[in-house]
C-alpha cells in the first residue's frame, strides 16, 4: 500500500457491512414481493418447520400471477373470518381504481392550490407569515382522529360520508399543508434577482410566474407530487371512517380482509402492496436528492 | 405628467406599482394564499373548533338527543379515568422503545453508509425500503411474522429457545413487537437524517485532523458529531411527533391487546369516539393531544430555524 486511502472512500470491505446491514432491512420486503408471486397453498402450508425449512420454502414456490389478476380482475374472492357472519364481499378492482381516483385527484388539486399558496408565502409575506407556516404544518402533524369526530358530523350532516366529493376533499386538505410547505422550500432557493430583472423588463406578475418561477420548480414540483401520493395512497384512518363500500379504498380494504388468521388472503395482500411499492422504489431512486425534504414535510431541505 | 412618467420607467418600483395598481395588484400575496387557507380552514380549522366546542358539552354521536351544556365536566372526568393515564404510559413507553432504537440503528447505519463505497447507491435504496412501505403493510405483515405458526419472526425466536413463542399473546411481547415493528420501519429515516448531516462536513476538517493524528474518537467528537446534532435532535423531535400518534400498525397487529398492554393514547380515543360513542368527552381528549402536538411541533420549528441560522 504505497499510500493511504483518500479520506472519505472505503473498500469492498465496507460494501460487504453495508450488504449484511441492507439484507436485514431488506428481507422483510422481499418476502412481501415473494407471496405477492406464490399461490394461496404455498403461503400458509410453510407452517411448523425449522427456521431453514422455512426460509427455503419462502424463496423456492412455482410462481404464479394469480394474485395480481384477482388485484386487478376477480371481485367477490375472499371470505374472511371463520364464520359466514364474518364473511366480506371484496372488490378489490374497484378499490384499485378508488385509491388511483381519490389520490391522484387530490394530489393534483393540493399541487394546484398549495404552489400558488406556496409562491405567495414566499414571495409576497403577509403579516403573520411564520403563523400561518405554523398552522398549516399543525394540521399535518396531526393525529388525523383529532379532527376526525367533527369531520364525521359534518359529513354525515351534509351527506358527504361515504362519497367520493367528501373523502378527496379531505385529503386535498391533508396534501395541502404538506405541498404548501415542500414548495415554499423550492421557491425559496430561487434566487429573487431573476423575477426582478424580468420585472424591470415590463413582464407581469403572472409572466413571472408562470414563465420564470414554475419552471424552476418542475422537479420540486414532481418531488412534491410523488411524495403526496404516497402519503394518500397508505391512508387508512379516514378511509376507514369516511368511505363505503362504493368508494373505499385500498388500506381499509387490506384491513378487512384480516377477519381470521387463515382467511386472510397474504398473496392477493402482497401483490397490492408489491404493486405499489417497486414504482415508489424507483422513484426513491431516481429522487434521492430531493428524499430528505419529502420525508419531512419540506421542513428540512439539506 | 404622471402618465409620461411611467412609460419612462415602466416598473422600476415594485412597491409602488403595487400601491398604485388595481385590487389584484395590491393584494397578490393575499390572493395567492386565500384558496389553500380556506380549504385548510373549512377542512381542518372549523373542525377542531367545532369539537373545541363539543369537548363542553355532553354528546353522543348515535343518539338523537340534544348536546347538553356540562362545562369541564368532560375534562373532569378524563384527568379522573384511570385508563388514560394507562395509555398515556403505554404511549410513553413505545415511543421511547421505538424513538430509542431509531436513533441507535440510524445514527450507526448512516455512519456505515458515510463513505462512498462500491454499490453505496443500490444498497442505500434498500435499506430505505422499510419506510417507503404503508403502516398497513408493515401491520399486515408484521402480524404475519409475528404469527406463532408460520412467522418468520416466531421461527427467528424458536431457533434460540426452542418453542415457538406467542409473541402476541403477551403483554411484554405485545408491546417489543409493536415497537420492533416501528423501529424497523423508521430507523431509515434517522439514518437519512444524519447521513445528510455527516455529508455536510467539509473534509478539509478531516485531512487536516489526519496530520494531526487525531485519535479517532477524538476526530467524531470534534469534527463529526458538530454536524449531526442539530438534524438528531430534530429527528428525535419529528419521530416523537410522528410515534406519538402510532395507530395504523397497533390498530392491525394488536387492536391495543391483550387486555389494554398496547392501547396507545390514539387507539384509546378511537374507542371512546367511535366504538363508545362518548363524543363530548372524545372532543377533550382530542384537545389535550393537540396540545402536546402544538408543542412539540413548536419546538420542532425552533429548532429547524436554529439550524438554519448555523448554517
Amino acid at each position: 500500500m504505497a499510500q493511504r486511502r483518500a479520506i472519505g472512500h472505503a473498500g469492498w470491505g465496507r460494501t460487504i457491512a453495508a450488504a449484511i446491514v441492507a439484507a436485514i432491512y431488506f428481507l422483510p420486503v422481499l418476502i412481501i414481493i415473494m407471496y405477492a408471486f406464490q399461490g394461496r397453498n404455498d403461503i400458509l402450508s410453510i407452517s411448523a418447520r425449522s427456521l431453514g425449512d422455512y426460509l427455503e420454502s419462502i424463496f423456492s414456490f412455482t410462481p404464479t400471477l394469480s394474485n395480481f389478476e384477482n388485484v386487478f380482475f376477480r371481485a367477490n374472492i375472499i371470505q374472511a373470518g371463520e364464520g359466514a357472519a364474518q364473511a366480506t364481499e371484496t372488490d378489490f378492482p374497484l378499490y384499485f381504481l378508488n385509491s388511483v381516483g381519490i389520490a391522484g385527484i387530490s394530489v393534483i388539486l393540493a399541487l394546484v392550490i398549495g404552489t400558488l399558496a406556496a409562491y405567495g408565502f414566499a414571495r409576497f409575506p403577509l403579516r403573520g407569515n411564520d403563523t400561518y407556516m405554523f398552522i398549516i404544518l399543525t394540521t399535518r402533524m396531526l393525529p388525523p382522529i383529532v379532527v376526525t369526530i367533527p369531520i364525521f358530523i359534518m359529513f354525515q350532516v351534509t351527506g358527504l360520508a361515504g362519497e367520493y366529493p367528501g373523502i378527496i376533499a379531505l385529503y386535498t386538505a391533508f396534501n395541502l399543508a404538506f405541498t404548501v410547505w415542500m414548495m415554499k422550500s423550492f421557491f425559496e432557493e430561487l434566487s429573487p434577482d431573476v423575477e426582478d430583472a424580468a420585472r424591470m423588463d415590463g413582464s407581469s406578475e403572472t409572466r413571472v410566474f408562470f414563465k420564470i418561477c414554475l419552471p424552476q420548480v418542475k422537479a420540486g414540483m414532481a418531488a412534491t407530487a410523488v411524495f403526496g401520493l404516497i402519503l394518500t395512497w397508505n391512508e387508512l384512518f379516514f378511509a376507514l371512517l369516511l368511505t363505503s363500500n362504493e368508494t373505499r379504498t385500498i388500506p381499509p380494504a387490506m384491513v378487512r380482509t384480516l377477519g381470521g388468521e387463515v382467511g386472510a388472503d397474504y398473496g392477493l395482500l402482497a401483490a397490492i402492496v408489491t404493486l405499489f411499492l417497486v414504482p415508489v422504489l424507483v422513484v426513491t431512486f431516481v429522487l434521492q436528492n430531493q428524499l430528505l425534504r419529502g420525508v419531512t414535510f419540506g421542513t428540512i431541505k439539506k | 405628467m404622471a402618465q409620461g412618467a411611467a412609460t419612462d420607467r415602466p416598473v422600476a418600483n415594485a412597491a409602488a406599482a403595487r400601491r398604485r395598481g388595481s385590487f389584484v395588484e395590491r393584494n397578490r400575496g393575499p390572493l395567492l394564499v386565500t384558496p389553500a387557507l380556506v380549504t385548510l380552514f373549512v377542512m381542518n380549522i372549523f373542525p377542531l373548533m367545532w369539537s373545541f366546542g363539543l369537548s363542553f358539552y355532553d354528546y353522543r354521536l348515535t343518539r338523537q338527543d340534544l348536546p347538553r351544556f356540562v362545562g369541564l365536566d368532560n375534562y373532569a372526568r378524563m384527568l379522573a379515568d384511570p385508563s388514560i393515564w394507562e395509555s398515556l404510559q403505554t404511549t410513553a413507553l413505545i415511543v421511547a422503545g421505538s424513538v430509542g432504537l431509531q436513533m441507535i440503528l440510524g445514527f450507526f447505519i448512516a455512519m456505515l453508509f458515510q463513505p462512498i463505497f462500491p454499490g453505496r447507491r443500490i444498497l442505500l435504496m434498500l435499506v430505505l425500503a422499510p419506510m417507503m412501505l404503508s403502516y398497513v403493510a408493515v401491520g399486515v405483515f408484521f402480524k404475519l411474522f409475528y404469527n406463532p405458526n408460520f412467522g418468520l419472526i416466531s421461527k427467528l425466536i424458536e431457533v434460540f429457545q426452542g418453542t415457538p413463542p406467542n409473541i402476541l399473546g403477551d403483554p411484554v411481547g405485545a408491546v417489543l413487537g409493536i415497537i420492533f415493528a416501528d423501529a424497523w420501519m423508521w430507523s431509515p429515516f434517522v439514518m437519512l437524517l444524519v447521513l445528510a448531516g455527516l455529508v455536510s462536513v467539509p473534509k478539509y476538517l478531516y485531512e487536516a485532523s489526519q496530520i494531526d493524528r487525531a485519535t479517532p474518537w477524538r476526530r467524531f467528537w470534534t469534527i463529526t458529531f458538530p454536524y449531526v446534532r442539530s438534524l438528531l435532535l430534530l429527528a428525535l423531535l419529528f419521530r416523537t411527533i410522528e410515534t406519538f400518534k402510532l395507530f395504523d400498525t397497533v390498530y392491525i397487529i394488536t387492536e391495543g391487546g391483550p387486555g389494554t398492554a398496547t392501547k396507545v393514547i390514539v387507539q384509546y380515543l378511537y374507542r371512546v369516539s367511535f366504538q363508545d360513542f362518548r363524543t363530548g368527552e372524545s372532543s377533550a381528549i382530542a384537545y389535550v393531544i393537540l396540545f402536546i402536538v402544538i408543542v412539540l411541533t413548536n419546538l420542532y420549528l425552533f429548532m429547524v430555524k436554529r439550524r438554519e441560522q448555523e448554517q
